[in-house]
């Protein structure tokens, strides 16, 4: 089992912490795993990208040409990586600040309202856990009870105290998510 | 503990590795793409523990004559650079290969010529290969293509520049310096003790005992002949390493109808193309270079009898493949594929200019 995914939105999002987590719980569910960020102007512009591969046997390449899954925050990263999604896989989007939807049809699109969700519980800064749900609810490639390591072993021991409050996010995210 | 598996950046791996491989000092000066190797040792603080030195240099220029002077104690002494700060370093690089001092340099290549891009690259092979300094001298090279191999790379490092007296660089780009991979630590070693190092660096400037001659360490020598004799050993020297140090790696080439090159993290690109283009019956292997000096010529000649082409794929304009020409003499067809300016190819490209430039 392979999953080859794209993160892409706003610096700030938590676009690159989400993929960290994803490594990180893949890592210690004894998965191969890369995480491969944009670390170019495109990060000092604003924008923010990562290619994230999980899979059972060892990663050839951390680039990629298409993806299984795109997870998709805004406008930009929507018309950069809609076409690069495998037919067949899946793109995740939240529709706030979208203003041209994803238009493909052979594709599964879901959306969830992330932002809406998050300012509604007073919870911004779990923005990208509520997405991180939404994502694991379609594609459990890895269990909640590794998600949760690894977003310990990313986030620093002083914020540990809002472990609790993430993993309420990400429950949430499963919750909010819809199919197109 | 040494066999635990750390999710890590290639530059984070090599900084932990060098604190792990008994370095004695690491001198540099910060610039992206490598800039969390200095970032990780400041952290680590190897000088509460190990006793390792780490000290931001006021620029490369100075950083690389600090490596000089401290590698000239017969210490295990290292930087790390990107290709700009690669470029200043120049003039120290080969008066360390004048002298004939173990150092090792890491090069996290970006997109140039000039300040260029901080994004991935692999257009500094001439400079590093081919000598980006002056006179006639090599140093040995290692390509790094995970994180796992930036951290193994460094005691290897160490070790190729000590058996030799000689430069060692890792020549890695930002992709694998910026990724993060599983990696295994190297286990800790001890830094030599200095008797340790007066023992096995007879030569060190370690101050004068009274059993031998003052030892003095230059590249200066201005009288011809002796010079053409330091000449005639150095090339000694390299002849050696490229009867015993070249190093590659292979990927389904057994039954190889034609063959795809690429080093670094470029063979990771090229490995996946390998596994696409097998997928639609075309018999394609992947021959990696880990030396790039010593460079792996014999290997290509044993190649020849049954392929009939060979693609050689980096990020630059064109560079390695002048080496795979020298090694095929025209027998079989040899073209190059790259991106430049930090624009790295992805699988399907390399496929298409497997079939378009060398099948058709």
């Amino acid at each position: 089992m392979k999953e080859e995914i794209i993160i892409a939105g706003f610096g700030g999002q938590g676009v690159l912490s989400m993929g960290k987590i994803l490594a990180y719980a893949g890592l210690m569910q004894g998965k191969e795993v890369s995480w491969l960020p944009a670390y170019g102007p495109e990060q000092r512009g604003g924008t923010a990208n990562v290619t994230v591969i999980i899979s059972d046997d060892k990663i050839s390449s951390p680039i990629l040409n298409t993806y299984n899954t795109a997870i998709i925050l805004n406008q930009q990263s929507l018309d950069k990586f809609e076409s690069k999604v495998k037919p067949g896989g899946r793109l995740i989007y939240d529709p706030y600040g979208i203003t041209k939807a994803p238009t493909r049809t052979d594709i599964e699109v879901y959306s969830t309202a992330a932002m809406d969700k998050a300012l509604e519980l007073n919870a911004a800064k779990s923005f990208n856990m509520f997405i991180l749900g939404g994502f694991l609810k379609l594609c459990p490639i890895v269990d909640i009870e590794h998600v949760m390591l690894g977003l310990k072993k990313s986030l620093p021991e002083r914020h540990w105290n809002l472990l609790p409050q993430n993993e309420e996010a990400i429950k949430t995210g499963m919750e909010i998510i819809s199919k197109r | 503990m040494s066999e635990e598996v750390r999710l890590m950046k290639g530059n984070e791996a090599l900084a932990e590795a060098a604190i792990r491989c008994g370095c004695d000092g690491y001198f540099g000066y910060p610039i992206t793409p490598q800039s969390e190797v200095m970032e990780t040792l400041m952290k680590l603080k190897p000088w509460e523990t190990t006793g390792m030195v780490v000290l931001q240099a006021e620029s490369e220029v100075a950083s690389i004559n600090m490596v000089y002077a401290g590698a000239g104690c017969g210490k295990r002494i290292m930087t790390s650079t990107s290709s700009p700060g690669f470029s200043l370093m120049q003039e120290g690089v080969s008066y360390i290969a004048g002298a004939d001092i173990p150092a090792l340099v890491v090069n996290v290549m970006r997109g140039g010529p000039g300040l260029g891009t901080i994004q991935p690259s692999q257009a500094d092979y001439f400079q590093t290969v081919k000598g980006g300094g002056h006179g006639d001298y090599k140093q040995i090279t290692l390509a790094p293509n995970s994180v796992q191999e930036m951290a193994d790379f460094v005691g290897l490092g160490f070790d190729l520049a000590f058996k030799y007296n000689i430069l060692c660089v890792i020549l890695a780009d930002g992709l694998i310096g910026q990724m993060m991979e599983k990696v295994v630590l190297p286990p800790y070693q001890p830094r030599r003790t200095e008797e340790e190092i007066r023992k096995q660096c007879p030569w060190a400037t370690l101050g004068r005992t009274p059993d031998r001659d003052i030892n003095v360490i230059t590249s200066l020598e201005l009288e011809p002949e002796p010079m053409e004799r330091r000449n005639i050993a150095l090339q000694a020297k390299y002849a050696l390493i490229e009867k015993n140090e070249v190093r590659y790696d292979e990927f389904m080439t057994d039954d190889a109808e034609y063959l795809i090159m690429a080093f670094g993290s470029a063979a990771r690109i090229c490995q996946k193309a390998v596994e696409v283009s097998r997928k639609q019956g075309i018999k394609v292997g992947l021959l990696r270079p880990i030396t790039l000096f010593p460079f792996p010529y014999n290997r290509i000649k044993e190649h020849l009898s049954h392929i009939k082409g060979i693609l050689s794929v980096e990020y630059n304009a064109g560079q390695m493949v002048e080496d795979i020409r020298l090694a095929v003499e025209g027998k079989v067809k040899v073209e190059h594929f790259g991106r430049t300016g930090g624009i790295v190819p992805t699988p399907g490209e390399v496929v298409d200019a497997l079939k378009n430039q060398i099948i058709k």
